[in-house]
């Protein structure tokens, strides 16, 4: 369990991985926009190549970015088919007993799985791949500050986010000392029921959750001696900056939606309705 | 003597038990003074009031009784604002027993930033803390580790780094070595040593070792709620008897010289905290017993 890493930040040094976190949120939420922009062939061929030149500029290996994919295997299956048999066109491609396949159809089907792959591995790659979740948090907190002047606890939320992600390896590595405390007097979490299963992790939780508590209080006196008392007046070791670079590549996003309307209009093989 | 840094005088704190419903007292009639750049013992056993009295020094518990006076000012008065506690906080700092339940932050840097970042320190100032609070506990190459992979020594340096760079005037360690191995606890004890021979730092370290007590200058005992006794090592330790009555047992150095007293061996000599000026002492009377 020591080699766990929160969330699925890979590090490496790459053009993608030194962006400010604030621009690549800014940058993912644009590029979900632009995947569902997507109307035509030549547009969802531009998106397949950005999603390529995405994950080379990451230098994340393509396997790892994959990975993320698989879990979704299923639900790209279900659409694809749903797509595929159940949208209606005028050109009729095969006719078998209450199935209809029209041509419409398969490139719906094709298309909806170019989307839901260019989503997934798009804020992967300029996101969760490249972005410590400590970075993530400061940008979150960095984002959502206008809505300080509306009385949203941003800091709070900020703090106890990145107080959980603190506390998961010490979390996990406490489940396993309790689960191997367990095993040692008989315990058995792998045969028997579902039922049974889920019984035997009573055992585990609740000593777990007690030692939570304690923790928690622990941490909450450590953090009151050292002066804590919410975020007014704050400061911080590392702020965030938003050089050029950054900016450039906002603007190239915005430019690379723009562009893919402008493809739409393109009447190349097919343009859905 | 220097300036009186902690000045507690019929310190008491009472508290409800919502079990039985009644009012246990956790200190009574506690009077003390600590000078600055003392580095102080503090021993008892479990439940004896010890944490108790540091989470007053602290303003993390509010004294029911007394006076407490810290750096002059008096820290019982009702109507203490927001600033003066931050202020007292920052000259306190405090290093507890587990080094997990203390960092908050996934890096090691970003941690020892935390204390200053809350005092609202300018980021160049804030920066040049943390690199020499790292400094200072020798853990600068791990700056940007994260905290859950250091051994449980170096966590606890962190977290003393964490509480250096809110430059206290007085650290005190609640049983901060209580959970470590030997290497970590050496690591630990060493770091708290320099911190005050070469900082000049108010130590205060509560611990139910008695080698550890026994390299501080001077030893406070505490029972039930109230001081017990309070001396220099030697003195301290001289009174086997006593600490027995509340549970507590002196060095094993302490206690051969004790034993060999009691068998009829004259051992002359007060210093008996230090294994080195004992060993000096058994080879003296080595000595003598050839010779007759």
């Amino acid at each position: 369990m020591k080699g766990i890493s929160f969330g699925q930040y890979y590090p490496a040094d790459s053009v993608i991985h030194r962006l400010d976190p604030r621009i690549k949120i800014i940058m993912t939420i644009l590029y979900i926009i632009c995947t569902f922009l997507c109307k035509s062939v030549t547009s969802f061929a531009v998106l397949v190549l950005s999603v390529i030149a995405l994950i080379m500029f990451s230098r994340i290996p393509v396997r790892v970015v994959l990975r993320s994919v698989r879990p979704l295997l299923i639900i790209i299956a279900f659409t694809f088919v749903i797509n595929i048999f159940w949208s209606t066109g005028e050109q009729l491609l095969v006719e078998f007993w209450i199935f209809r396949i029209y041509a419409e159809g398969v490139w719906n089907a094709v298309f909806m799985f170019l989307r839901i792959f260019a989503l997934v591995t798009g804020t992967g790659v300029l996101l969760t791949y490249t972005t410590t979740p400590m970075d993530l948090t400061d940008a979150l907190e960095s984002l959502l500050s206008p809505l300080k002047k509306l009385h949203v606890p941003v800091h709070v939320f900020a703090m106890m986010m990145s107080i959980t992600l603190r506390f998961i390896p010490t979390l996990t590595e406490e489940t396993e000392k309790i689960m191997n405390a367990q095993k040692a007097r008989g315990a058995d979490f792998t045969s028997g029921s579902l039922i049974r299963r889920a019984k035997s992790l009573i055992p585990i939780l609740i000593p777990l959750f007690v030692s939570a508590i304690n923790r928690a209080l622990e941490l909450a006196n450590a953090m009151e001696c050292r002066c804590y008392h919410g975020g007014d007046g704050r400061t911080r070791l590392n702020v965030l900056k938003c050089h050029t670079k950054d900016m450039v590549a906002a603007i190239l996003m915005i430019v690379f939606g723009v562009g893919l309307v402008f493809l739409n209009f393109v009447p190349f093989i097919y343009v859905m309705k | 003597m220097s300036n009186i840094y902690i000045h507690a005088e019929n310190l008491s704190y009472i508290y409800h038990d919502s079990n039985d419903n009644k009012e246990h007292p956790a200190l009574q009639n506690f009077s003390l003074d600590v000078h600055e750049g003392e580095y102080v013992a503090v021993l008892g056993h479990n439940g004896s009031g010890k944490s108790t009295f540091a989470k007053l020094l602290n303003l993390i518990l509010e004294p029911t009784g007394g006076t407490l006076i810290i750096d002059g000012k008096e820290v019982t008065k009702p109507d203490l604002t927001d600033e003066e506690i931050l202020e007292l906080r920052k000259n306190v700092g405090m290093v507890f027993q587990n080094p997990d339940n203390q960092l908050v932050s996934t890096i090691v840097e970003q941690d020892v930033a935390f204390g200053p970042e809350n005092l609202g320190v300018e980021r160049e100032e804030l920066r040049k803390r943390v690199d020499d609070a790292l400094m200072t506990v020798n853990m600068t190459q791990y700056a940007h580790h994260e905290p859950h992979r250091l051994s449980g020594g170096q966590k606890q340096r962190v977290a003393i780094a964490g509480v250096l760079a809110m430059m206290p005037k007085c650290v005190i360690f609640d049983e901060s070595t209580a959970m470590l191995d030997p290497g970590g606890r050496r690591e630990v004890l060493d770091t708290v040593r320099m911190l005050n021979r070469d900082y000049g730092m108010t130590v205060l370290n509560i611990t139910h070792y008695m080698n550890e007590a026994a390299e501080a200058d001077r030893i406070i005992v505490i029972n039930d709620g109230r001081l017990l006794m309070d001396g220099t090592p030697d003195e301290v330790f001289a009174k086997r008897d006593v600490l027995q009555t509340v549970g507590l047992e002196v060095p094993q150095c302490a206690e051969l010289i004790h034993r060999l007293r009691e068998e009829g061996i004259a051992l002359v000599g007060d210093t008996i905290s230090d294994p080195e000026a004992c060993v000096a002492l058994l080879e003296q009377a080595y000595r003598k017993i050839k010779k007759a």
